[in-house]
């Protein structure tokens, strides 16, 4: 396979890695977050899968996983939409859309979300957005609550439902051992049509750009990843609406922290005010059974004298 | 200088991190507090 | 000798007691079932619905349910309505055996339950509700229990112990109604990380609100629940304190009961309002969430309003049993039903039979040992050597 352009910016932006990224003027003052400089992506071309399967097929090999139920070269699998499972990180999906003539293809995997819902949801940081851009999971800390898999709009991570013992969540890891070793991720290296490319994700932002400007009237005016979810680090641009190749497109723009940070933020406040207000609850009810007391005493006094003076 | 975070996930981490160890703290500063405060009652 | 232990025998092989032993035997094979061959062997759990009935059901009505502790103690403790004193050890028992039954049915629905210690010991995941939700009901657990062991205390006749325990009832009632507040609230927070996938009607910034207020409704009417059928069942335990005070306990929460549901039913409004969700009232899902609001909430508030105001208690403790049936239907609602509702059918959830039967499993435990505590410890009557009772 000889070496083409876009391999070739993507081998040029992992060489790259240590090279010393321009931070933006806003990431002083901690109020507004970009992610880590520098991190890398895939930019996910739609219009450019044949549905192939070669990287369901490297990701396979790459990873060690379980061999699948049907092999990777039977394409009649594509007559059903599938999700991810605990064999497969990626799945390549069929979309046969009105008014083109022959069918779309679309890969699926964990978006590396610059803002994980993921890495949000887990009570033991078992999930790490990285420096590299991967998404990974420790699963030596994992207790094995899913709310991962609860937490994830893009239904993504699956669970070992069947080890007794040692269940794990599983899903891709953007080949996070390859690529801080400065390789491609297995996916990438395995396509054969150039629909997948790697890269700096400001980088990726400014490849898909041009290269709608380069074919115009090919794609839809949008990358999909690039605000989503606060932005995730698996981008994809398609020649038809979104919706009719799998994704969608009403997620909105929120990065996943964000969605709990206020119900948690009143925490502290609860937990400072609460113990104010029940004690003072508790100080004026026992002040009204005092009074009460006092009156019933006084009263009591009162009878008794007023009987002393009858006799 | 403060720490630089990169992702509100860093961020939140950091700060409610800092928060729960203060609710522990608060918690048990006010049951001391309020000892003080209702000392000298019968 | 042959005539005693046959009077014995005929005691202990009572219909409940066969049903029970037989509940529980099941459930301990079911048990084995799911450690050997893991979730898969006896859940329909799956990727796309990773929490069904034993976190919808045990975990999420269970702490509801359970709410009836921190609900009483702050009246009778915090707000000094001494009058209901009676109905405290019983709701601090049912709070007891809830949480503690909540965490038995963790151990089963988590992957690797010996882990369940991780976030505190390992690393703590400060951004997750859920870490919020476990220390709350881990420390919470922790106050029931020193609220309950005066009880048992007493029962082994250690005064000096239970001496020392009573004095921190106060700072347990305390510590009780903010760790309630905070975990009760959680729960209803969780959701608010997949607003994809809880339906509008039910998806709102105000979810730890609404789940926070229908735990008050929960605990009272679980209160009067459970007192009658303590009543029914072990009314030849009760003393003539515990006797006299019921009517005045079923009224009072009645009225409590009646208040906060109203005010339940106006904030159900208002997150309708503030999302903008009427146009979904028309659909199936529009019919449900109608059902709850109409059904479960503004009609028990009514129900209990007319039985405090015409003194009837059987109207009451029916109402008390529909509001419980309600707040099950919600957060079912909340958890299974109006979540992945936008899933094509073929991947919607439903309990397999062995998840149902550990759940009932895990509620039949609650009863024997509720019974077993309640006809030997001074729940429903006071010691007579400790008269001045807390």
């Amino acid at each position: 396979m000889s070496v083409s352009r876009r391999k070739f910016l993507g081998w040029m932006g992992a060489a790259g890695m240590g090279a010393a990224a321009g931070r933006s003027a806003l990431a002083a003052g901690n109020k507004h977050f970009e992610g880590h400089p520098g991190s890398f992506g895939v930019l996910h071309d739609v219009t450019r899968c044949v549905g192939c399967r070669s990287c369901e097929a490297a990701c396979n090999e790459v990873n060690g996983l379980q061999a699948p139920d049907r092999p990777f070269t039977d394409l009649n699998v594509l007559a059903e939409k599938r999700r991810t499972t605990v064999k497969a990180y990626t799945v390549v999906n069929k979309y046969d859309v009105p008014g083109k003539a022959s069918p779309l293809f679309a890969k699926t995997q964990c978006n590396h979300c610059l803002e994980p819902a993921c890495a949000s949801a887990c009570f033991v940081r078992a999930f790490q957005k990285t420096g590299t851009g991967a998404v990974t999971y420790d699963h030596s800390v994992c207790v094995g609550c899913r709310y991962c898999l609860i937490a994830c709009p893009f239904d993504i991570p699956t669970y070992e439902y069947n080890e007794a013992l040692t269940p794990r969540v599983m899903k891709c890891t953007l080949c996070y051992p390859r690529i801080s070793k400065g390789q491609l991720p297995g996916c990438v290296e395995a396509c054969p049509m150039e629909a997948l490319t790697f890269g700096k994700r400001e980088d990726l932002i400014k490849i898909a750009r041009e290269r709608m400007r380069e074919y115009p009237g090919r794609y839809v005016d949008h990358i999909y990843g690039e605000t989503e979810m606060g932005g995730t680090s698996w981008m994809y641009i398609s020649s038809v609406p979104f919706s009719q190749v799998g994704m969608r497109e009403d997620l909105g723009v929120t990065p996943a922290p964000q969605l709990t940070s206020g119900a948690l933020a009143a925490v502290p406040i609860v937990a400072g005010l609460w113990p104010v207000l029940l004690m003072g609850i508790y100080a004026i009810s026992k002040r009204k059974e005092t009074i009460f007391q006092q009156e019933l005493d006084s009263i009591r006094e009162a009878a008794q004298s007023q009987r002393k003076e009858d006799v | 200088m403060e720490t630089i975070f990169f992702t509100y996930q860093d961020f939140y981490t950091h700060t409610k991190g800092v928060s729960y160890v203060l609710i522990v703290a608060a918690l048990v500063g006010m049951a001391f507090f309020w000892s003080f405060l209702s000392g000298k009652d019968d | 000798m042959p005539a005693i232990a046959a009077e014995d025998a005929k005691r202990f092989f009572t219909l409940f007691n066969i049903v029970s032993a037989t509940i529980i035997i099941v459930g301990i094979v079911i048990t084995i079932l799911r450690f050997t061959k893991g979730l898969g062997a006896v859940t329909h759990l799956s990727d796309d619905n990773p929490w069904g009935l034993w976190i919808g059901f045990d975990l999420l009505v269970g702490v509801a349910l359970a709410a009836g502790g921190y609900v009483t103690s702050a009246a009778v403790y915090l707000f000094g309505m001494k009058k209901y004193h009676s109905a405290v050890r019983p709701a601090v028992l049912t709070g007891f055996l809830g949480y503690a039954l909540v965490v038995l049915a963790l151990n089963y629905d988590v992957g690797r339950p010996w882990r369940l210690p991780y976030p505190f010991i390992m690393q703590q995941g400060t951004t997750s509700v859920l870490f919020e939700v476990g220390a709350c009901v881990a420390l919470y657990l922790t106050v029931l229990f020193l609220e309950f062991v005066p009880a048992p205390l007493e029962w082994l006749g250690l005064k000096r112990v239970r001496q020392l325990v009573v004095k921190l009832t106060l700072a347990l009632t305390v510590l009780g109604v903010l760790l309630s507040t905070l975990h009760q609230s959680s729960l209803g927070a969780l959701f608010l990380l997949a607003p994809s996938k809880l339906h509008p009607l039910w998806y709102s910034p105000y979810l730890p609100v609404f789940f926070f207020v229908s735990s008050i409704v929960a605990g009272l009417s679980m209160v009067i629940f459970e007192s009658t059928l303590s009543h029914r069942y072990f009314g030849h335990k009760m003393d003539a304190t515990h006797l006299s005070e019921k009517e005045s306990v079923t009224l009072g929460f009645g009225k409590a009961a009646s208040l906060v549901l109203a005010g339940y039913f106006i904030i159900k409004i208002m997150g309708l309002a503030a999302g903008n969700n009427w146009h979904f009232l028309g659909t199936a899902y529009g019919y449900w969430f109608l059902l709850e609001v109409a059904g479960f909430i503004a009609l028990p508030s009514f129900l209990y309003a007319v039985g405090v105001r015409n003194k009837d208690l059987a109207l009451i403790k029916w109402t008390a049993a529909w509001t419980v049936i309600g707040i099950i239907l919600n957060r079912l609602t909340v958890s299974l039903i109006a979540f992945n509702w936008q899933l094509p059918s073929p991947r919607r959830y439903f309990p397999h039979l062995m998840e149902i039967a550990i759940s009932i499993f895990i509620v039949t435990l609650g009863i024997v040992v509720f019974r077993f505590i309640v006809t030997r410890m001074p729940i429903l009557y006071e010691h007579p050597a400790y008269k001045d009772a807390k």
